[in-house]
């Protein structure tokens, strides 16, 4: 089972850019949460302030051995 | 004194496998050259032709049963290992995952989705899938891409006190069937309708996700073979088994008979009554028994060879238990890619381009 792990692209992150909202999951009840760069980090449903990161969108390739 | 040439009883005997209470004896082949003085065994393709045979016992499409009957060993399994091991198949060896949120592990993931066994257009698979080169571009020659792409939601329609995951949930369940082929190229002639690229079996769960999970995968199949990986394996269980002889030497009577159909599995052992030619005949052990019933080997092949009825007093001279050396009764279980019955065929033609490959070798050494 070896994954050929693809270096991450640090030259450009368009992840962030400005006016971009980035979503995030909610700790407490799982919604997902856009948020802008500047708003502060609480879940609008439910005003939890624990929010976890999503997972990349980058591509990993495996071999299915 | 001159060597007499062996009867045929002789040659029967030569044939079978010894197998006693504790031993197991005469395990080896005895006819080749020079082991009896004065006869000829040396190998002969008229021979071969004459002597050899394939019985036929039962052929669906992903469960065959068959039997080679008067060849070696050698050749039986060569056949077995290369229907394991040397018969390309079909199956997903690149998995890219843009997403996976599930609770299963992106390379466990991977390596459930690699082994699936895929089916399609025999032709296509057959003749139009190439080997893919190890450093090359995927052609629609050489690589078929399928992509996985599923989603878990709540389902509005559930009711209220609904608890099972797959009616409160939409895609709580991934199954093989979720799996979306995309022809390339000229994959269109050979892979569409009723020959398109599908799970043998719709039904297999992949993972379970809950609301807000997903799975996002691109898969790359290519052409491979059993000896790199057993996912290219076409067969689930290639074996054989040899022949059981079972030869009831003195009579077998009344609940003795009974005792000794006991000792082997059903079917293999018949009763039958003592016939009135039969009780008259002096010497034969019949005498007076006419009626009763007496034990008859029905069905040897089903036997498991356990020497059960070894074990018991009453038997123990009554009955040889043997194998028949040159005669191998195959099974063949298909994964489902391509028929069993053409998974020995494609062997058989394997074991031929072999000996063809290694004939010009030999033809090139000795120049």
């Amino acid at each position: 089972m070896s994954g050929t792990y693809q270096p991450p692209n640090t030259s450009s992150r368009d992840d962030i850019k400005e006016g971009n909202v980035i979503y995030y999951t909610c700790g407490d009840c799982a919604v997902r949460v856009p948020l802008e760069p500047s708003a502060p980090i609480r879940c609008q449903k439910c005003g939890a302030r624990v929010l976890y990161k999503e997972r990349t969108k980058r591509m990993v390739q495996f071999e299915a051995r | 004194m001159p060597h007499k040439p062996p009867t045929q009883e002789e040659l029967e005997r030569r044939k079978i496998v010894g197998i006693n209470l504790e031993t197991v004896t005469n395990v080896t082949a005895t006819d080749f050259p020079g082991n009896y003085p004065g006869e000829d065994h040396s190998w002969d393709i008229e021979k071969f032709r004459q002597g050899f045979n394939v019985e036929i016992h039962q052929n669906d499409p992903y469960e065959a049963s068959f039997s080679l009957i008067g060849c070696d060993a050698s050749i039986a399994n060569a056949f077995r290992r290369i229907m394991i091991a040397d018969v390309p198949t079909l199956a997903i060896d690149q998995v890219f995952i843009y997403n996976n949120k599930s609770v299963i592990q992106d390379e466990v993931l991977a390596s459930r989705l690699g082994l699936i066994p895929f089916t399609g257009g025999r032709e296509g698979l057959r003749d139009f899938l190439k080997w893919r080169p190890k450093d090359g571009e995927p052609k629609d020659y050489d690589t078929v891409g399928l992509e996985l792409n599923v989603k878990c939601e709540h389902n509005p329609d559930a009711g209220p006190n609904e608890t099972d995951p797959t009616k409160l949930y939409k895609h709580a369940h991934v199954y093989a069937k979720d799996i979306v082929f995309h022809p390339q190229g000229r994959q269109v002639e050979y892979f569409s309708g009723e020959n398109a690229i599908r799970p043998v079996n719709p039904d297999i769960l992949i993972a379970k996700l809950r609301p807000g999970q997903e799975i996002d995968v691109k898969m790359h199949m290519i052409k491979g073979v059993g000896s790199n990986h057993a996912k290219f394996s076409p067969v689930a269980t290639a074996s054989y088994r040899i022949l059981p002889v079972i030869q009831i030497t003195q009579p077998i009577l009344g609940r003795d008979a009974e005792k000794f159909a006991k000792c082997f599995p059903a079917g293999v052992i018949g009763l039958e009554k003592v016939t009135k030619a039969e009780a008259k005949q002096k010497g034969s052990g019949y005498e007076g028994h006419e009626g009763e019933p007496k034990a008859v080997v029905v069905a040897p092949e089903r036997d498991t060879v356990s020497r059960e009825c070894l074990r018991h007093a009453e038997f123990k001279d009554k009955v040889k238990l043997g194998r028949k050396r040159d005669h191998f009764i195959f099974l063949v279980e298909s994964t489902g890619q391509i028929e069993s019955e053409a998974i020995f065929l494609e062997s058989v033609q394997h074991l031929k381009a072999k000996a063809k490959n290694l004939e010009k070798q030999l033809v090139n050494m000795v120049r």
